[in-house]
Order: structure tokens, then sequence, then C-alpha cells
């Protein structure tokens, strides 16, 4: 009972900061609504027995990225973007894209309500930090060790896409070292 | 008593639609990235839901390798404003139009 009135309460708060994210105009509020999302939905993962993800994803959503974003944000100095009358006629496609979507959301409500009731084991461990280490560090190595290679090469990627260094000043170092 | 699993697969479908409608809506490319992460979001809360009900740990290490491609794409995406804005004064993907610089 106590989970259904939280999982009512935290879907609301979830729904709402979502929309605000969208809402808002100026890109801060969008970046502190949707630290709102994030925050709940970790919540909700606590609820549904899953207290690793939750705490990870209090760490690299609501404090690393989101921190990233509000950083940049605050950087770039952005202002509110401002209403654009060209292509006003474009805001009926993009709502009935959003319509589709959750029309597809509602059919996947219905496929699943149709379907026999699942019994929750509730005995079962999976979502321990325990299950999930050993589980990581044996039937899904391979995918672990792919995705610490992905995250090097986005530290490279990123150090290189913001470097100051043009491509001339380069160019003469290259020429230089041959020279030497 | 719980919440079924359809109730979580709803709310994981209306957050993948508000973030899908605002990548269309928005003109700034920081919108646009919190969108996408948005929608990261809602795939990860089905997977853990079904995590849940299949007792099956598969699901939540899956949530954990989108994390890792979400802090990759926050750190190249961001990278990538700054070099745009460094061009452009702007962050409006409507200035991104032209390939050259």
């Amino acid at each position: 009972m106590v989970t259904t009135v939280l999982f009512f309460l935290l879907a609301g708060v979830a729904i709402a900061c979502a929309g605000l994210t969208v809402y808002y105009r100026n890109p801060l509020y969008s970046a502190l609504s949707l630290i709102g999302v994030f925050i709940s939905l970790a919540v909700l993962y606590l609820t549904l027995a899953a207290p690793f993800i939750a705490i990870t994803q209090i760490l690299v959503y609501a404090g690393a990225i989101m921190v990233l974003v509000v950083f940049v944000i605050m950087l770039l100095n952005l202002d509110e973007e401002r209403p654009l009358n060209r292509l006003k006629h474009l805001y009926f496609i993009g709502g009935g894209l959003g319509a589709a979507m959750l029309a597809q959301a509602f059919f996947i409500f219905y496929a699943v309500l149709k379907t026999p009731k699942h019994v929750v084991d509730t005995e079962s461990n999976a979502g321990s930090t325990m299950s999930i280490g050993t589980h990581m560090y044996t039937e899904y190595l391979l995918p672990v060790e792919i995705v610490g290679v992905m995250l090097l090469m986005a530290i490279i990627g990123a150090v290189m896409l913001v470097r100051k260094d043009t491509h001339a000043s380069l160019e003469a170092a290259a020429e230089k070292e041959t020279n030497d | 008593m719980e919440p079924g699993l359809e109730n979580y697969l709803a709310l994981s479908g209306i957050l993948f639609a508000i973030g899908a409608v605002g990548v269309v809506y928005k003109r700034n490319a920081i919108g646009m990235f919190m969108c996408i992460e948005l929608m990261l979001n809602a795939v990860n809360l089905s997977f853990v839901a079904f995590s849940r009900y299949y007792a099956d740990v598969t699901g939540q290490l899956f949530v954990f390798m989108v994390m890792a491609v979400a802090a990759c794409e926050a750190a190249v995406g961001l990278g990538i404003i700054i070099a745009f804005f460094r061009n452009r004064i702007s962050v409006d993907v409507d200035d991104a139009s032209i390939l050259k610089h």
C-alpha cells in the first residue's frame, strides 16, 4: 500500500518535472527541473529494490552529469530562448509526434495489463550490490570491458574537442619535431 | 501490495514521450541534450522495473551500461557545444546549419 502511494506521488513529481524541463525557456531552470526527475527516479529505484542503481543514479546523473551541464550553462552565460515566429506551423508536427508516442505508451500499458499477473518474488536478492557485482564480473565481463574502452575514448575525444591548438600550430609543431 | 509492472512501463513511456517532444521543441543545444538524458532515464526505469518483476539482475546491469553511455555523451556532447559556442557565440542549433566554419 505504501509502495503504491509512493509510486503515484513520485510518478507525479517525475512527470511534472519532466514537463517543466521542456517548458522552461531558461536552460538553467530546465536543468534544475531535470534534477528533480533524476531524484524522483532514484527513489523509485529504491522502491523497486535496486539500491545500488539508486545510489549510482544520484552519483552519476544528479551528481556528475548535471553539475557538468549547469557548469557549461553558467560558463557560456546563456540567455533565454527567444520564441521563433518562422516554423510556427511545425509545432503541430511536434505535438503529433508526442501524441503518437503517448498512444504507444498506453498501448504498452494496455497490453501488459491484459497479460496474467506476474507474482513478484520478494525473496529474490537480484539488485543487491553483491549480485550485481557477481554478474558484472563473470557473465557480463566483456560488455563491462567494452564500456571501459568507450569511457577512455570519450575522455580522449572530449580533450581533443576543446583544446585550443589550431591545426596550423599542430602542423608547425610536427614539422619542428621532424627537423630536430 | 505493489503497483504492477504496467504502471512503471506507462510512466516510462510518458517520460520518453516528453523527452522526445522536448528534442523536437527545443532549439537550444543544451536543452536538446537534457531531453536526451530524460529519454535515457525513461528507458532505465523500464529496465529496472523488468529486472524487479522477473527477479533477474541483467536489467540492472544494462542500466549501468546506459549510465556509462550517458556519461560519455555528457563529456563529448558538452565538448562539442563549447567548441560550437567558440565559433558562433551561440548554442542555437539553427546556427549549425552549415558544415564549413
